[in-house]
């Protein structure tokens, strides 16, 4: 419902269709069902992130955008025009950052780049003049001579984006941007995304990360067994579904026990997982603050993504 | 976008291969250039001539032709299975404008070059050996290309059908060496009894190999038209199969 309002708004504001269209989209792998009827659109100038454990289908939903695995059943049209039947021109205009390396091991930074460009059949002097911005944006300048296998994990996603970047995309599809990086080489991955955000690039992502998630994305969507669970504004649904704040508190079964009665007097939910209590509140309950230093230890925090994740998805583990 | 985009792969690949030029030529050269030494300077000093040639004359054209083969087998099978596989370069190409047909007529023409060069420096290398080939030869180019094109499709249907590197055994030991052996490179087809004959005459290597010994040598003896209308529709089959299959493979 909240997506739907919101989308209207944005839709006649800029007066443009959707970036991306899908309806009743499935894919069946055999008998195996794994793309079930999903259906949502993605407005010019948006982030839409996709979350989703294991299995989910959020790779096989991104292989047919780009007709990389065949729609069982559905409709896609991205810029408005349908799929797969015009994906030359499609693919034209989008970028993509795979979550499996692809760059040519044997080649050069700036050689990867050129041989890139030549795919999209960019003209040569304007693919230079395009892989020098690029080579700069991503901060690769000093290793453009550098062979791939020399690079390290943080330069060679740096070098898949400027890569994805190369046809100016109208749509950037980023499926597990910064996975297996250190802290530094993700926040400036961020940084970059935030700044192609400003300039009006819309964007599909995925990713484990979740703070990565809430941190670039207007839009989520929560896949699971081939299911849209859930769709909207991440903030929006983090307070509908989770709550405000969320108490963890460690203990003994007993000392749990007695809190978890003490926090009854509040509008919250209430979870144990082992030795530990989880509290969803859903209004302040900075009154109870105090029936907490009988506890051993706790921690108050704002309710996040996470939180709404594994609540939509469980806590076992998904192993495909 | 236009019919030539494919061109864009083949040249991926020569900005690879030129890295490693000398390690390619060496491995596709070598085993043709020993055969050559070994089997027409050594066994063939002392054997009666065959159809009118010495022996070193009679089995240099089919060498040439065997170079083609190799070559282009080669780097379909080992190299694009790489890129298929480790790489992922064809799923880097995919996300492209670019196309599996594409992919396919780019994979096959540039396995075809290399066979292809492979062939030239084989018949560059020949006046060493004292073999020195009529002007005809030129005409031999386009038929080393149509079997560099042939040979490199058969090689990526293998690897379109490939579960790992290993599975190339069968097709080096059960269909290459086996065609470098009967194809007629080393004893003439004609003299066989009649069933085998028909047997040898059907494989795809030997009308390359007979007509790489007719115009090397300019001695127009059997009709030619047959042999190259036959090695066109087989190579036709061959480059539509490998994209059939590798679109199988590529495209769930």
């Amino acid at each position: 419902m909240i997506q739907t309002i919101s989308q209207q708004k944005i839709s006649d504001a800029s007066g443009s269709q959707p970036v991306v269209s899908v309806t009743g989209l499935t894919k069946r792998f055999g008998e195996r069902l794994v793309v079930d009827n999903i259906s949502f659109a993605i407005q010019r100038g948006q982030c839409v992130g996709f979350l989703g454990p294991n299995g989910a289908g959020k790779t096989t939903c991104i292989n047919m955008l780009l007709g990389l695995v065949q729609k069982s059943a559905g409709e896609i049209r991205i810029f408005d025009l349908e799929a797969p039947r015009n994906h030359r021109e499609i693919k034209a205009r989008i970028g993509v950052v795979p979550q499996a390396d692809s760059l040519d091991p044997d080649l050069s930074v700036e050689e990867n780049l050129r041989t890139y460009a030549g795919y999209f059949q960019i003209p040569r002097r304007l693919a230079r003049q395009r892989i020098e911005e690029l080579l700069h944006f991503f901060a690769l300048h000093n290793r453009r001579d550098e062979i791939i296998e020399h690079l390290s994990g943080g330069q060679r996603r740096r070098l898949l984006l400027a890569r994805a970047l190369l046809n100016e995309p109208e749509l950037l599809i980023l499926d597990e941007p910064t996975i297996g990086l250190d802290p530094q080489a993700r926040h400036l991955i961020w940084e970059r995304l935030a700044i192609l955000q400003a300039q009006g690039t819309t964007m599909l992502l995925t990713s484990h990360y979740l703070d990565e998630v809430s941190r670039l994305s207007q839009q989520v969507l929560i896949l699971d067994h081939g299911q849209v669970v859930l769709q909207g504004e991440p903030r929006q649904l983090i307070t509908d579904m989770v709550g405000l704040e969320v108490f963890e508190v460690d203990g003994t079964a007993a000392e749990l026990d007695a809190l978890a009665v003490s926090f009854r007097q509040c509008n919250a939910t209430q979870e144990r997982v082992g030795d530990k209590l989880y509290v969803y509140a859903r209004e302040d309950c900075s009154r109870l603050v105090k029936v907490l230093g009988n506890a051993g230890s706790w921690v108050r925090r704002p309710a996040n993504l996470e939180d709404l994740f594994i609540q939509l998805t469980g806590r076992s583990l998904r192993e495909t | 976008m236009n019919g030539f985009s494919f061109w864009t792969i083949w040249l991926r690949n020569a900005r690879v291969w030129k890295k490693n030029i000398l390690a390619t030529l060496i491995g596709n050269l070598g085993q043709p250039l020993l055969f050559l030494l070994a089997m027409g300077y050594g066994l063939g000093r002392d054997m009666a001539p065959v159809a009118g040639l010495t022996y070193l004359q009679y089995i240099a054209p089919g060498l040439v032709a065997s170079a083609v083969m190799y070559s282009a087998a080669l780097e379909t099978t080992y190299g694009s299975y790489t890129r298929l596989t480790v790489q992922k370069t064809y799923e880097a190409i995919l996300m492209t404008p670019l196309g599996v047909v594409d992919l396919v007529l780019g994979e096959i023409v540039w396995g075809a070059s290399k066979g292809m060069l492979a062939g030239v420096i084989m018949l560059l290398a020949l006046p060493l050996f004292g073999v020195m080939p009529s002007p005809w030869v030129v005409a031999l180019l386009p038929m080393l290309f149509l079997s560099g094109m042939f040979f490199s499709a058969f090689g990526l249907i293998m690897t379109a059908l490939a579960k790992n590197y290993d599975f190339f055994n069968y097709f080096t030991s059960l269909v290459i060496t086996p065609l470098f052996l009967f194809s007629g490179i080393f004893f003439p087809v004609q003299s066989m009894a009649p069933p085998v004959r028909g047997v040898l005459e059907m494989l795809p290597l030997t009308p390359i190999v007979s007509l790489a010994r007719i115009l090397c040598y300019g001695r127009f003896g059997e009709p030619v038209l047959m042999k190259i209308i036959g090695s066109l529709l087989a190579t036709g089959c061959a480059v539509w199969l490998a994209g059939y299959l590798l679109r199988r493979r590529l495209i769930q």
